[in-house]
């Protein structure tokens, strides 16, 4: 019950602060000079970018966890956090060419944030889809778990690796650094958009762990009653 | 010591079973042969442009036809569920990853020699110039490519689709190694000195002490059931 | 005998043991003890287990519940000395085809570390009449050359216990009695043997004990004069 309830209250608060938020971004920031009204892409885009890192860190500790212990609650965790951290990383690499399509009239360029995003999309669909196509059900945990901290220790040097290329073959540098020169209203606004996304992302994650464990309660009544379902 | 022995043990086994047909070797230099013929469609090289465009012809065939290499060394094992073997005997997990990743290194290294041969004849190009710095930056990046290869092709051969599974995994995690190499190829044909790529061998080399030590103690996790 | 487990410690034991495949339980809630000089035959119905039973024993499957204990240590401890001591054979030969059966028993004896392989190696071709083709590729012998090799490599490194999960398959007449009259005298070598066959006349012949399996559980697990044959549903025209 009190699960119920605090994943409810947990909603709630989640809701309330994106509410909150869309306030600040579409009324309180002010307009940015250059850029006009689609500039407040912005406060969508760099706040998704945290809960995708943080996510593949949470998938690592929790590939950590489990092939140390075979801890289960440590592996569902680290799925749960797979599965958000995609659908934000995706929303990084959409709203990223939504924002910079109008503004810098191109869709799309290599440099240094936005290919190590890529990078770290392909890390999570590879630790998602191996989890799916294992043949056998109960090793896509372990296999898994070896992919997840495989690819959590590439993310530093994929990171690196890329920006250091970049500065052998410089390009102009598509969003202006986080922070820099920027108005109080829209660095509050962008805080608080911040907030609103690790909320969001923590009670997703949540959402998706009750998930796991009602499937895991469907699969323990399933092995209890499967040999007399058989016989009838 | 112990498992020096083992991993020689497995890796001189995988150089036999390949010898007597030779069919990895055969369709890795076949593919490769093909990648860098398709790619005289997509440009005419005149000198300086060979220079601009080879590292990274040469490191996408490399790219495509460890591929192939890496899922029939484990394919080959799964034929008579050999793997399991090697499984249930006394032997440390982390030695037969070894073995296996030193044979995939060295087919791997044939493969490219034969590659780099052919591709100085089609672009008129010749390596031997910087070939010493050439080699090393070669033999570096196919050791970090074959590291995290040899592992990611064992943990493919565990799921269906495992030709599409195991490039899914493994180019994402490779890109350092794949944006060392090119970077650090291009310096050393252009004959520039070692100082302006020298941080790209580090990589490089760093790299694949990284993931070699992470895949030879997770490799048991792949081996079990 | 590897060293560190003295001779007469040597049990392997399954202890409330569960394996489940996704939601499909191959085993459930099996307890078993094997011990040195015992003969076991397992026997029961397509998909009762008995190929996982063999596979879990010989530390191939890893037990979704319960626990597998060699010499009254779980196993996971000490694997190498407790896999030095098991000989398994399955529907799979392990064998590479490119190889000849003389190298491919010596892989193993590499693996396993053998002292005077060479030696080892010709008796155990000896012992399953394998000396004439033993230079050939495996993937040129019949299938039931294959499973004699098969069997070759699952003896060469002298193990206590032999797990063989139906390794008559393929085997000729002359051959199976060749093997049987290896099985039968496994106990006296003090060693154990657990196997399964589908010819349960074949089977009761060649052990003393009987584990019948169904869907997973242990139906029973003594001497075979107290089976309860009818109970347990087992027709001797199998």
């Amino acid at each position: 019950m009190t699960n119920r309830i605090s994943t409810t209250a947990h909603g709630i608060l989640t809701l309330t602060w994106i509410l909150v938020a869309l306030y600040m971004i579409f009324l309180y920031a002010p307009q940015e000079a250059t850029m006009g009204e689609v500039q407040r892409i912005f406060y969508i885009h760099v706040p998704s970018a945290w809960p995708a890192f943080l996510a593949y860190f949470i998938v690592f500790l929790g590939s950590v966890r489990y092939l140390w212990r075979r801890s289960q609650p440590a592996d569902d965790l680290a799925h749960a956090a797979g599965e958000v951290g995609f659908v934000f990383c995706t929303c990084v690499l959409v709203t990223g060419p939504l924002w910079a399509k109008p503004v810098w009239g191109i869709w799309w360029t290599w440099d240094a944030r936005l290919t190590s995003t890529f990078v770290l999309w392909l890390l999570f669909i590879a630790y998602l889809m191996l989890r799916s196509y294992v043949f056998n059900p109960g090793r896509a945990a372990v296999l898994g778990a070896v992919v997840g901290i495989l690819g959590f220790v590439d993310v530093p040097i994929v990171y690196m690796s890329i920006r250091w290329w970049r500065t052998q073959h410089p390009q102009p540098v598509i969003a202006g650094g986080e922070g820099s020169g920027i108005d109080p209203q829209m660095k509050l606004a962008l805080l608080v958009s911040w907030g609103a996304y690790l909320c969001l992302f923590s009670y997703l994650v949540r959402l998706r762990l009750g998930l796991a464990n009602a499937r895991r309660e469907l699969t323990m009544l399933r092995r209890e009653f499967a040999p007399r379902l058989a016989k009838e | 010591m112990q498992t020096l022995r083992i991993v020689w043990t497995i890796f001189a086994k995988d150089m036999r079973v390949e010898w007597r047909h030779r069919e990895t070797l055969a369709s890795m230099c076949v593919f490769s042969l093909l990648v860098v013929f398709l790619f005289n469609f997509a440009f005419e090289p005149t000198g300086e442009e060979s220079l601009r465009l080879l590292p990274g012809l040469l490191w996408i065939a490399f790219a495509f036809s460890g591929v192939l290499g890496f899922n029939r060394s484990f394919a080959a094992e799964r034929e008579n569920a050999c793997l399991e073997a090697m499984a249930i005997s006394p032997v440390d997990p982390g030695a037969i990853y070894l073995g296996k990743m030193l044979a995939n290194l060295v087919f791997l290294a044939i493969t490219e020699a034969f590659v780099i041969f052919t591709a100085s004849v089609w672009y008129n190009f010749s390596f031997l110039p910087s070939l010493g710095r050439f080699g090393l930056i070669t033999f570096l990046g196919t050791l970090g490519y074959a590291t995290v290869g040899t592992i990611f092709g064992a943990v493919s051969a565990n799921t269906r689709m495992r030709e599409v599974m195991l490039p899914v995994l493994q180019f994402p995690v490779a890109v350092p190694v794949f944006i060392g190499a090119i970077e650090a190829t291009t310096g050393a044909l252009r004959g520039e000195p070692f100082s302006t790529y020298a941080s790209w061998v580090n990589l490089l080399a760093g790299f694949s002490i990284v993931f070699l030590v992470l895949s030879y103690l997770l490799f048991e996790y792949v081996l079990e059931e | 005998m590897p060293p560190g487990i003295s001779r007469a410690e040597a049990t392997l034991e399954l202890r409330g043991v569960s394996k489940y495949f996704g939601d499909l339980p191959a085993l459930r809630n099996v307890s078993l003890r094997i011990e040195r000089g015992d003969s076991v035959f397992i026997y029961g119905p397509n998909g009762a287990g008995k190929t996982t039973l063999l596979r879990t024993l010989a530390t191939l499957a890893r037990p979704s519940e319960g626990s597998v204990f060699f010499a009254g240590e779980d196993l996971h401890h000490n694997a190498a000395v407790r896999r030095a001591a098991i000989g398994f054979v399955s529907h799979a030969t392990f064998l590479y085809g490119e190889l000849t059966a003389r190298e491919n028993l010596r892989f193993m004896g590499r693996l396993f570390n053998l002292p005077e392989l060479e030696k080892k190696i010709d008796s155990v071709l000896e012992l399953f009449s394998l000396r004439e083709r033993a230079d050939e590729l495996v993937r040129g012998l019949s299938r039931g050359l294959q499973q004699r090799v098969t069997l070759a490599r699952a003896f060469l490194h002298d193990p206590t216990f032999l797990l063989l999960d139906e390794p008559f398959t393929g085997l000729d007449a002359a051959s199976r009695e060749n093997l049987e009259n290896i099985l039968r005298r496994l106990p006296e070598q003090r060693r154990a043997l657990v196997f399964s066959t589908h010819d349960f006349d074949q089977g009761i012949a060649l052990s003393k004990r009987l584990v019948a399996l169904e869907a997973g559980q242990v139906r029973y697990d003594g001497p075979l004069s107290l089976a309860p044959l009818d109970a347990l549903r087992i027709s001797r025209r199998h």
